[in-house]
């Protein structure tokens, strides 16, 4: 059987994580960037996963297990956030969120 | 166990006292705190006793008392340890007891002052640490109980903090005597480094076998320790202290500066004598130095009109007097002084703070006259301590005064001018301490006043005029510190006519007194209205004009330099350090702009810039 390469599966990761990071960079929406946020931690996922594949090792995607329960761990810490940021600000644009600055 | 076992009960005593006083903070009632202060020192003095007694009696030279090892780092060990012999019995006995007299007398004097208690803590402490530094057994336990007088000394000048010239005067004794201190510690430090002991016997020991006479580590060692000796005992060139050291209360100038810390330099020489004798050119300068100091405090006081600065440099003159016996070997004879002047000194400042008292603070002798008949029991203890301090025959000061100068008589090398200029000292001696008695008690009185007295302050007097009139009958135990080594010199014998000078140029100086003061025969404005006489006079008011030197010579550079150096230099630099973080901060502060796309971008740059730099290297 015809495996996938090794680096493609890298590249893929690469891809997802930079443009995950230029949705958390460039979104104005807190809901969109959370989940740039989790694009983010999933290209991390595959590189683990990709890389457990290439070693022969179950190291990898028992991290992967562990990123995924810290994901889900983090959308619900995150969602309530984005609630209690709209219960305040009756808005979800991150720019309104600047007070704390030098 | 025997009293002896009981010597660290000597400073513990008085220092309880102190903490007692101190930590209750003045809440004590005056007759708590009169007989916490003063009873401290009594029971004090009963345990020197005791403990002299004990030491005496059975026969032994010295007593040595191990407490605890103080401080110990590589080949350096400082034990508290007490060393007693005849010399530490003269010393704690005159401290003690003159201490607990003048105690006693303060209890009268000082009822009215709201630092009563304030005043008692420092008291104790002064006693406690005089006698820490009397009894250590090694020169770092001296030297604490040295710099806690002068602690005590520094807090009881100023205890009338609210006027500034008090505070100033209170600075100015510390100052001076540091200048002396520094020099101790030197001192100190090349003896330990030389010899490698600060043990006192251990000490002199080492020095006698390890250098030869006249060396010049002898003779470093002891012109250091020389330096300490003048600066504490305000002899040339570092008296310049003890006259505004007056500012204190009355009491104070009769413990400290009169009886007890101000003796301490003359202790500290007699205790070190041997290294003393192994350099002789400083033993000589210790003579001079004697001398000098006699003379020109003897010439100023004959110009003073504030009666406690009269007594002040008095004083002076007379730690001359026992600087000039310690010069010329004459050791035992020098404390026997110490002793005598412990007692007619102390005499002399309580009378004088009865008058002072009586007349309300009134220092000037010129606006007192005729208090013989209100006052007498200021009169008569003045009459008796000026007679001692004159040393008309069989006071106390005559025998001890005696010994001094018929030992510089038979000092080889310049005996006979150091001699001649102790008899002329004394000369004058007579006529200064007369002239103060016959301004104050004789002629019309200017005063109406009622001697302010009581038995707390009349029985110290009483009991001080009694040791001042016989004291040169004790017998000083001091023989077998001092026969050591070179050894004492021999009975010193002199011609006939000797002694009828010595007996006659007191008694002369008083008949001068008595015309130029008190019959007014000769006429003393005559004297000092002259272009000559009243340069001189101005002169010596002035105290030879040392105050104004010092001022010139370190006091206007030193405030100069430190006018110029306003910014100082070195808080410049630190300042610039405080310029660069600020610059950093604000720099700093711009990347915090809140936005969390920024911190995000910085966070991912940094992790760009840490992987290029793993790539690259």
């Amino acid at each position: 059987m015809h495996s996938i390469p090794f680096e493609h599966g890298l590249i893929l990761a690469g891809v997802l994580f930079v443009l995950g990071l230029i949705g958390v960079l460039t979104r104005r929406n807190v809901v969109f960037v959370l989940m740039s946020l989790e694009i983010m931690l999933n290209a991390c996922g595959l590189a683990f996963v990709v890389s457990s594949a290439r070693w022969q090792h179950a190291d990898g995607q028992i991290m992967f297990l562990m990123i995924l329960t810290l994901a889900a761990a983090e959308v619900a810490v995150g969602l309530g956030l984005i609630i209690q940021m709209y219960r305040r600000y009756h808005t979800v644009d991150l720019n309104v969120l600047t007070q704390m600055k030098g | 166990m025997t009293v002896l076992d009981l010597i660290w009960l000597l400073p513990t005593l008085p220092l309880t006292g102190f903490l007692i006083l101190a930590l209750t903070g003045g809440t004590l009632p005056k007759s708590v705190v009169a007989a916490v202060g003063a009873g401290s020192v009594g029971l004090a003095f009963i345990v020197a006793a005791l403990a002299s007694i004990e030491l005496l009696g059975s026969g032994q030279e010295s007593f040595q008392l191990s407490l605890w090892t103080w401080m110990a780092a590589g080949e350096f060990a400082s034990s508290f340890a007490f060393y007693l012999d005849g010399l530490t019995v003269v010393m704690i006995l005159v401290i003690s007891g003159v201490g607990f007299l003048i105690h006693l007398y303060s209890t009268g004097f000082m009822i009215d002052d709201p630092g009563y208690s304030r005043f008692f803590a420092y008291m104790n402490l002064f006693v406690a640490a005089m006698l820490v530094l009397v009894l250590a057994d090694n020169l770092v336990l001296l030297y604490l109980g040295w710099e806690g007088v002068g602690l005590c000394s520094y807090l009881l000048i100023g205890f009338w903090y609210e006027n500034p010239a008090n505070g100033y005067a209170a600075r100015k004794a510390f100052v001076v005597t540091r200048v002396g201190d520094t020099s101790m510690a030197l001192g100190l430090f090349l003896l330990f480094s030389q010899l490698g002991t600060l043990n006192i016997q251990e000490l002199m020991l080492a020095a006698e076998t390890q250098w030869q006479t006249g060396s010049g580590l002898a003779v470093a060692a002891a012109l250091l320790l020389l330096g300490g000796a003048v600066g504490k005992s305000a002899q040339l060139p570092l008296q310049t202290w003890l006259p505004d050291a007056m500012a204190g209360p009355t009491p104070i100038s009769a413990l400290i500066h009169a009886a007890t810390m101000v003796t301490a330099g003359v202790y500290l020489i007699a205790r070190t004598h041997l290294l003393f004798e192994l350099a002789p050119t400083v033993q000589s300068l210790v003579a001079w130095v004697g001398l000098i100091t006699l003379l020109m405090a003897g010439f100023t006081a004959l110009t003073q009109h504030d009666i406690k600065r009269i007594l002040a440099y008095s004083t002076i003159s007379q730690i001359g007097y026992m600087f000039l016996g310690l010069g010329v070997g004459a050791w035992s004879a020098a404390i026997f002084h110490l002793m005598t002047h412990a007692f007619f000194k102390a005499l002399l400042f309580l009378a004088a703070g009865t008058v002072i008292l009586s007349l309300h603070h009134e220092h000037n002798i010129f606006k007192m006259g005729g208090m013989r008949r209100h006052l007498p029991v200021a009169f008569w203890s003045f009459i008796i301590g000026s007679a001692a301090l004159t040393a008309l025959p069989f006071t106390s000061g005559y025998f001890s005064k005696d010994e001094i100068l018929l030992a510089a008589l038979n000092a080889e090398g310049g005996g006979t001018l150091l001699w001649l200029g102790g008899v002329i000292g004394a000369f004058f001696t007579a006529i200064y301490s007369f002239r103060l008695v016959f301004v104050v008690f004789f002629g019309d009185s200017k005063h109406e006043a009622t001697e302010v007295t009581g038995f707390p302050m009349a029985a110290p007097l009483a009991v001080l005029a009694v040791l001042a009139l016989l004291g040169g009958f004790i017998h000083i135990p001091v023989e077998s510190v001092f026969s050591h080594g070179g050894g004492e010199h021999e009975e010193p014998h002199a011609s006939f006519l000797v002694h009828a000078l010595m007996i006659a140029v007191p008694i002369i100086g008083v008949g001068v007194s008595y015309l130029l003061f008190c019959a007014r025969t000769l006429d003393v404005e005559k004297l000092v209205r002259p272009g000559v006489g009243a340069m001189l006079h101005k002169f010596w008011f002035s105290g030879w004009g040392m105050d104004s030197l010092y001022q010139a010579l370190f006091v206007k550079p030193f405030i100069f330099l430190a006018k110029v150096n306003r910014k100082d230099i070195v808080d410049l630099m630190v300042g610039w350090l405080v310029e660069l973080t600020a610059l950093a901060n604000r720099l700093l502060v711009r990347t915090q702009t809140g936005y969390l796309r920024w911190y995000a971008a910085s966070v991912m740059a940094g992790l760009v810039v840490l992987i290029v730099i793993g790539v690259l290297l």
